[in-house]
C-alpha cells in the first residue's frame, strides 16, 4: 500500500496535476455557487475539456476536483445567500443562512470549510482502508457475479429513491438501459434501433444525454421561475468578515466531525445512497445527540448544526467512489457521469483497475488530499471575491449556461445534429422533472447499460443459457437481493398508503 | 390523470414499440451461425422491455401515489404563471443556434445566441449586451481552439 501512495504521490505531485487540483478545485467552486447548477451538470460540461486532456490521471483528478469544489461551492451560496446550488447542500442552508443574517457569515465559512475538509480528508483515509480490500475480493467475481451485482446497484439505486419514487425510478433505470442498447454494441456486430438513422449507428452520446438530464432542465428551471436564483431578503449582510473561529467553537464541532465523517463516508458508499442523504441524515443525527438547550439552536444559526452536514456531505462524495474504483460500479449520478468519463478515456474502472493502471487509482485517491487542503487554504481567502458570481445578473448569465450545454455538447462530438438531440431530450427531461421523476437512475442505467449487456451475455455464453443463475450461489444471491430492494420499500409504503387512507380520505 | 401517470403511458407506448422490434424484427436478420449462440443481438433488449412495459403499466395504474403539484419546485398545473415565453423562446434560439453554427460559423453565432439570449430575458442595455457577448465570444473561441486545441469553423463556411 505504501508503494501505491508513493506512485500516487509522485503522480499527484507534478506540475501539471497540481495545477489540475488547483484548477478543478476553482472552477467548481466558481459554478457550483450559481443557484441550479449542480456538480453532475458542472463534471458533464467539463467532461470534453478533461477528455481533450487525454492523460486518463490528469483527467480524472481535474473532474474530482471539479466535484469537491462544486460541493463547497453550493455550501457557499447556501449560506451566503440561503440558495443552495446543490441538493446536498441545503441541509447547511438551515443554519449557515441564520449565522449570516447574525453578521456572521464569514464564521460560518470558515466552519463549513473546515468541516468539508475533515470529512474529505477522513473520508479518503477510510477509502485509503476500504478500497484495496474491497477490489481484492472482486477479483475473484466472474462475469456473473458482475452482472448480478450491477443488477443490485440499480435496483438500490430505486429502492433509495424515496417513497413513492421506487418504480418511477426504476421505470427510469429500464429506460436509461434500453437507450443504451441503441447503436452498434461492442459484442454484436449489427446496429440496433437506429430506425436507418446513421447518425443513431454509434448510440447516443453520453455527454449529451448527462448534460440534456440535468443541466438543461436546471437552466429551464431557472428561466421559468426567476426567484429560483434570488431567495434570499437581505443579500446586503452577506459581506464576508472575521474569518476567525475560536477554541470553544472547535472544541464543540471536533466530535461533530468525527462522527459525521464515518457515518457520512459509510452512506456514501451504498449506492444510490449519497450525499444529499448523508448531510440530511448527519443534521438529524446530530440534532438528537445535542443536548436540550443547543437542540433549541438548531435552525437558528447552531455552528453543530452547520457542520455535520457540511462534514457528512464530503465525506459521502469520497465514500461514493468506492463502488466507483473497486468494483466499475457508480452509486450516484455524479460517480455515473465519472465511469462514462473514464470510458471515453479508455480506462475500464473495476477491480483491475488497481492492478492494470495503479497510477490512476492512487492519484485519484492523493488528489482529495490535495483537493480537500485547496479549498481550505485557497478558497476560503477567496471566497469574498469568488461569492461576487452570485451578482451576475441572470439574464446575463442565463445565456452563458445554456451557451455551455450546447459547447460541451458539441466539442465532444463535432456534431450539430447532436445540439438537437440536446434539445430535444432537454424538453423531455424537463417533462418528466415536472413529474417529479428522478433522472439520475436513467443516466446510471444508460452507462451501465452495456457492460451489464456485456457480462450477462458473457455468462449466458460460459454456462450456455441462463444456468448461471441457480449454478452459482453467490449470483442468486446478489439477484435475490436486488429483488428484496424494490420489492419490500413498495410494498411498506403501499401499505402505509391504505392505512393512510383509512384514516383520513380528504385527499 | 396526473402528469407522472401520463408520462407512464407513453414511456409504455416506447416500450412497446421497442418490445415489438426486438420480438418480431430483429431476429429475422439474425445469420444462421449465430441463431446456435445462447445469446442474440434481441436477447437483452427482450428482457428490458418486459421489465420495462411491467414497470410502466405498475406506475399507469397509480400504485405509487402521484406527486402534490404544489409541493414541486415549479407546478406543472399553473405552468402560464411562470415564464413560460421565455423559456420557450430560448429553446427555440438554442435549436436555431445548432441549425446555423456549421453554416454562419462560430464567432457570428455565438455572438448572436449569446445578445439575443439576453434580450429574450429582458435586458435591455445594448451597449452591455454587445460588448458582454462580444468578449466572450471571442474569449470562448480563443479557449477552445487554442488552449484546448479543438477546431471550430470560426467564419462562415464559404471562407
Amino acid at each position: 500500500m505504501l508503494e501505491g501512495l508513493l506512485i500516487g504521490l509522485s503522480t499527484t505531485l507534478s506540475f501539471k496535476n497540481l495545477a489540475m487540483v488547483v484548477g478543478g478545485c476553482l472552477i467548481g467552486t466558481f459554478i457550483g455557487m450559481v443557484p441550479g447548477l449542480g456538480p453532475m451538470s458542472i463534471i458533464a460540461i467539463m467532461i470534453p475539456i478533461a477528455v481533450t486532456i487525454g492523460d486518463p490521471s490528469a483527467a480524472l483528478i481535474l473532474l474530482a476536483g471539479v466535484y469537491y469544489g462544486a460541493i463547497f461551492g453550493g455550501s457557499t451560496s447556501s449560506i451566503l445567500i440561503n440558495a443552495p446550488g446543490v441538493a446536498s447542500t441545503v441541509a447547511t442552508s438551515f443554519d449557515g443562512y441564520p449565522l449570516t443574517r447574525q453578521g456572521k457569515a464569514g464564521k460560518a465559512l470558515t466552519i463549513a470549510a473546515i468541516s468539508s475538509f475533515s470529512g474529505g480528508t477522513i473520508g479518503a483515509i477510510l477509502l485509503l482502508a476500504f478500497a484495496p480490500a474491497l477490489a481484492t475480493v472482486a477479483l475473484l467475481f466472474h462475469s456473473s457475479e458482475y452482472f448480478a451485482l450491477m443488477v443490485v446497484g440499480l435496483s438500490a439505486i430505486a429502492a433509495f429513491a424515496g417513497t413513492g419514487q421506487v418504480f418511477k425510478a426504476l421505470l427510469m433505470t429500464f429506460l436509461g438501459l434500453a437507450m443504451g442498447t441503441v447503436g452498434e454494441g461492442v459484442l454484436f456486430n449489427m446496429p440496433r434501433f437506429t430506425a436507418g438513422i446513421l447518425d443513431l449507428q454509434g448510440g447516443f452520446g453520453f455527454i449529451t444525454l448527462a448534460l440534456a438530464m440535468f443541466a438543461l432542465p436546471e437552466a429551464i428551471y431557472l428561466i421559468l421561475d426567476p426567484n429560483r436564483s434570488r431567495q434570499a431578503d437581505g443579500s446586503s449582510n452577506s459581506e464576508v468578515k472575521e474569518l476567525r473561529i475560536t477554541k470553544s467553537e472547535a472544541r464543540a464541532i471536533a466530535p461533530v466531525i468525527g462522527r459525521q465523517s464515518i457515518q457520512g463516508f459509510l452512506i456514501g458508499v451504498l449506492p444510490g445512497a449519497g450525499a444529499t442523504i448523508a448531510s440530511f441524515l448527519g443534521y438529524a443525527v446530530e440534532r438528537n445527540l445535542a443536548g436540550k438547550e443547543e437542540q433549541e439552536k438548531f435552525g437558528k444559526g447552531s455552528i453543530k448544526g452547520l457542520s455535520a452536514p457540511e462534514t457528512a456531505n464530503n465525506a459521502a462524495c469520497t465514500g461514493s467512489f468506492v463502488p466507483l474504483l473497486t468494483l466499475g460500479i457508480p452509486g450516484s449520478g455524479t460517480t455515473a457521469i465519472l465511469l462514462g468519463a473514464l470510458i471515453a478515456l479508455n480506462v475500464s474502472p473495476g477491480p483491475r483497475l488497481m492492478v492494470d493502471n495503479p497510477q490512476i487509482f492512487w492519484a485519484v485517491i492523493m488528489s482529495m488530499y490535495l483537493g480537500n487542503l485547496v479549498l481550505l487554504i485557497l478558497n476560503l481567502p477567496l471566497i469574498p471575491y469568488i461569492a461576487k458570481v452570485l451578482a451576475v445578473p441572470r439574464n446575463f448569465l442565463i445565456p452563458f449556461i445554456l451557451f455551455f450545454t450546447l459547447m460541451g455538447t458539441y466539442i465532444g462530438q463535432n456534431n450539430a445534429t447532436e445540439l438537437l438531440i440536446l434539445v430535444g431530450f432537454g424538453v423531455a427531461a424537463t417533462i418528466f422533472r415536472f413529474a417529479d421523476y428522478p433522472m439520475a437512475p436513467l443516466l446510471i442505467g444508460f452507462i451501465l447499460g452495456p457492460l451489464l449487456e456485456n457480462n450477462f451475455s458473457r455468462a449466458m455464453q460460459l454456462y450456455d443459457g441462463a444456468g448461471f443463475i441457480w449454478e452459482r450461489p453467490m449470483t442468486l444471491a446478489l439477484l435475490v437481493l436486488a429483488a428484496l430492494l424494490v420489492l419490500l420499500p413498495s410494498y411498506r409504503s403501499r401499505r402505509a398508503q391504505i392505512r393512510a387512507r383509512g384514516v383520513a380520505d380528504a385527499d | 390523470m396526473a402528469l407522472d401517470r401520463w408520462i407512464a403511458f407513453f414511456v409504455l407506448l416506447a416500450f412497446v414499440i421497442y418490445g415489438y422490434t426486438a420480438f418480431f424484427t430483429m431476429d429475422a436478420l439474425l445469420p444462421p451461425i449465430m441463431q446456435r449462440n445462447p445469446i442474440w443481438p434481441s436477447s437483452f433488449p427482450k428482457i428490458l422491455s418486459v421489465g420495462g412495459m411491467l414497470t410502466a403499466l405498475i406506475v399507469l395504474v397509480g400504485f405509487e401515489k402521484s406527486p402534490n403539484p404544489d409541493a414541486l419546485d415549479i407546478n406543472y398545473r399553473r405552468l402560464t404563471e411562470y415564464k413560460l415565453g421565455q423559456a420557450v423562446a430560448l429553446l427555440v434560439l438554442m435549436a436555431v443556434y445548432a441549425l446555423v453554427l456549421r453554416p454562419v460559423g462560430f464567432l457570428a453565432a455565438t455572438f448572436l445566441f449569446l445578445s439575443i439570449g439576453s434580450l429574450i430575458l429582458g435586458e435591455r442595455r445594448y451597449l452591455v449586451i454587445a460588448i458582454v457577448s462580444a468578449a466572450a465570444t471571442a474569449g470562448i473561441w480563443y479557449l477552445v481552439n487554442v488552449v484546448l486545441g479543438i477546431f471550430l469553423q470560426p467564419l462562415p463556411a464559404i471562407f
